[in-house]
């Protein structure tokens, strides 16, 4: 569980972006702590898309300050980001559908074989490509894709989340991203992709779990982070405040600074 | 909205959920009918489909044509004949693996042929300098293709279509409608006949054209199967917003595809040139849509990241098949073209029934 001088993972402070008269990025400020799950929630046209967009490269924001580990950091791209050691699952999954599961999870990010055959001819080592997806799935409990040759397209949507969070979770350092991860999800599915979080944020990693999905926000986050017309206006905690305050917060119905709690509980 | 029906709601339908069994990720087999079954081999191995249609086009055409057919002499005879057509087929197969489509590469054959011509014979430069920069032309070619597709995000049909007509009218324009020779290239630059010339395997005669045609066949595999470039440029067909943020310069990608495509243009150039013997402004006229042909009956998908490049092959083999085959029965010209555009709509009506998972 979080306390309140754990150490920061990924800070922003006043990040501003703006596309002509909008203004997406109002001054927003975000704080994410080590190994924890950090909830954004907002309605739509909030801004989280491009707060998470600016925290995970594949947006540069015209202000403000970017902190990882302390240290500040500009992304150029998302690939900047990766190297940084944040991962994110988009919500489109970035997934090669007719590629199999093992290519799927190097994609962008190959294996050369030793020696001359890797640096002459540019070999992929393909075997120990496969071995080691394998291994980074049964640690996260999705061996029962039994064939990584297999495409990703003939997977079910849950079975491709897994393979989208499993490519995350194994190369991600510091902080994995996850934008929308159970919105096309039958029931069992979202489940799985639950416990599939959790399981990340207990290997040690920070979770940013974006979700217009209250009762799943409030049963994996530690902390959730408000977002309204551009900025930060609440952070919470479920257990200071109820699903129906995130909502009344999150649309304006509530000033946050009038719950009990303050707007800053967590 | 209520805060607590909501958490119940999601509470229970959630322990319903869980109570039903965990193993949503298995993969039963259970018995499918004949067709599913049919589906999944196809979408496995997509370079079946090909193989089996020449398969059977060679025992249909050995048992009706016999000896004939059959002989050493003729089978080299149609892999002579798809060289060209097999070189820039590798060509159009990379550009609609990112489903691009490539309208140019028979112009960029006949300008960069014409340019090896003119550098070699009429300019008495050294003939590997011609021939060199001949393959240099191509590749620019190609990627004056690239930037337009990716810089101006034209689309590749459009933008093929354009160069199409611009090349061949530079080509016109360049050698002055003019031929250039069989003798004359004999005599300045006998290294742009190479490949029409021939060695004997097996009791067949190769060129060395059709030999260097498979060597590429096997060289374009190695790439797109072995190596993060292949990956990659699968990735980009398949689904370009997902490979760009898996982190693969997309753009990079393309440009690079149609650079190597638009070098084998002058491959084939190159080939062309032994295989007619002179350089002829007029040559190669349909090869930009023969090229499509083979690709398509090779079972590779116009839509992009499917595909194999043997496929090419086979597809180039099964056309050379069709027309030598009906040839040699005594068809009218007219069905062998009849015949190729059947095999066209049903390589794509199957390509559809295949793509769906």
């Amino acid at each position: 569980m979080t306390t309140e001088n754990q150490k920061l993972v990924l800070k922003a402070t006043q990040l501003v972006k703006r596309y002509g008269h909008v203004t997406a990025i109002d001054g927003a400020d975000f704080e994410l702590r080590e190994g924890e799950i950090l909830a954004v929630i907002g309605d739509n046209g909030a801004g989280k898309s491009s707060l998470i967009k600016a925290l995970s490269g594949a947006l540069v924001p015209d202000a403000g300050e970017i902190l990882l580990d302390g240290a500040p950091v500009q992304f150029k791209s998302p690939m900047d980001a990766r190297k940084a050691g944040i991962e994110t699952v988009y919500q489109n999954l970035a997934v090669a559908p007719s590629l199999n599961i093992a290519d799927n999870l190097y994609l962008g990010r190959e294996k050369l074989k030793p020696g001359i055959l890797g640096k002459v001819f540019k070999m992929l080592d393909r075997k120990a490509m496969h071995e080691e997806a394998k291994a980074k799935l049964a640690e996260l409990g999705l061996l029962t894709i039994q064939n990584i040759h297999q495409a990703v397209e003939t997977l079910s949507g849950g079975q491709r989340q897994g393979v989208a969070v499993a490519r995350s979770a194994a190369f991600a350092k510091h902080v994995v991203i996850m934008d929308e991860p159970t919105a096309a999800l039958g029931v069992k599915e979202s489940r799985r992709v639950l416990n599939l979080i959790r399981d990340v944020r207990d290997r040690g990693l920070s979770v940013v779990l974006i979700s217009h999905n209250m009762p799943h926000v409030f049963e994996v986050a530690d902390r959730i982070h408000i977002h309204r017309l551009g900025k930060r206006v609440a952070v919470i905690k479920p257990d200071t405040h109820s699903m129906s305050d995130a909502v009344a917060i999150m649309t304006g119905a509530m000033d946050p600074n009038e719950h009990p709690a303050g707007a800053f509980a967590a | 909205m209520s805060n607590t029906t909501v958490k119940s709601a999601a509470a229970e339908h959630e322990l319903v959920a869980a109570a039903a069994s965990g193993d949503f990720a298995s993969f039963k087999r259970e018995s499918e009918p004949l067709l599913t079954r049919l589906h999944r081999f196809f979408h496995r191995y997509p370079t079946a489909a090909p193989a089996i249609v020449l398969l059977m086009a060679v025992l249909v055409f050995s048992t009706l044509i016999g000896d004939r057919f059959l002989h050493p002499f003729n089978l080299s005879l149609i892999v002579q004949q798809v060289t060209i057509i097999g070189i820039l087929g590798i060509a159009q197969t990379l550009i609609i693996l990112t489903a691009g489509i490539d309208l140019s590469v028979g112009a960029i054959m006949v300008l960069t042929s014409v340019i090896m011509g003119r550098f070699g014979v009429e300019y008495g430069l050294s003939p590997i300098l011609a021939l060199g920069f001949g393959l240099f032309a191509g590749a620019l070619a190609g990627y004056i293709n690239g930037l337009l597709v990716t810089f101006f995000r034209l689309p590749p049909f459009i933008v093929t279509l354009g160069t199409w007509n611009i090349f061949f009218a530079l080509n016109l324009w360049y050698s002055g409608s003019q031929t250039i020779r069989s003798q004359a290239i004999d005599a300045a630059a006998p290294i742009l006949h190479w490949t029409g010339q021939s060695i004997e395997l097996l009791g067949a005669r190769f060129t060395y054209g059709s030999l260097m045609m498979l060597v590429l066949f096997a060289i374009v595999w190695y790439a797109l199967n072995w190596t993060a470039w292949g990956r990659h440029v699968y990735a980009t067909g398949d689904d370009p917003a997902a490979a760009r943020l898996a982190g693969i310069r997309t753009d990079r990608i393309l440009r690079s595809v149609y650079i190597v495509a638009g070098f084998f243009c002058a491959v084939a150039a190159w080939a062309l040139i032994g295989r007619i013997g002179s350089v002829s402004p007029q040559a190669g006229m349909m090869a930009n849509l023969d090229s499509i042909t083979a690709v398509v009956i090779g079972g590779c998908s116009l839509f992009g990241g499917r595909g194999s490049i043997f496929g090419t092959l086979l597809g180039a083999l099964v056309v050379g098949v069709f027309r030598n085959g009906l040839a040699l029965s005594g068809v009218d010209v007219l069905w062998q073209d009849f015949t190729v555009g059947l095999l066209i709509i049903i390589a794509v009506g199957l390509d559809q029934w295949i793509r769906k998972v």
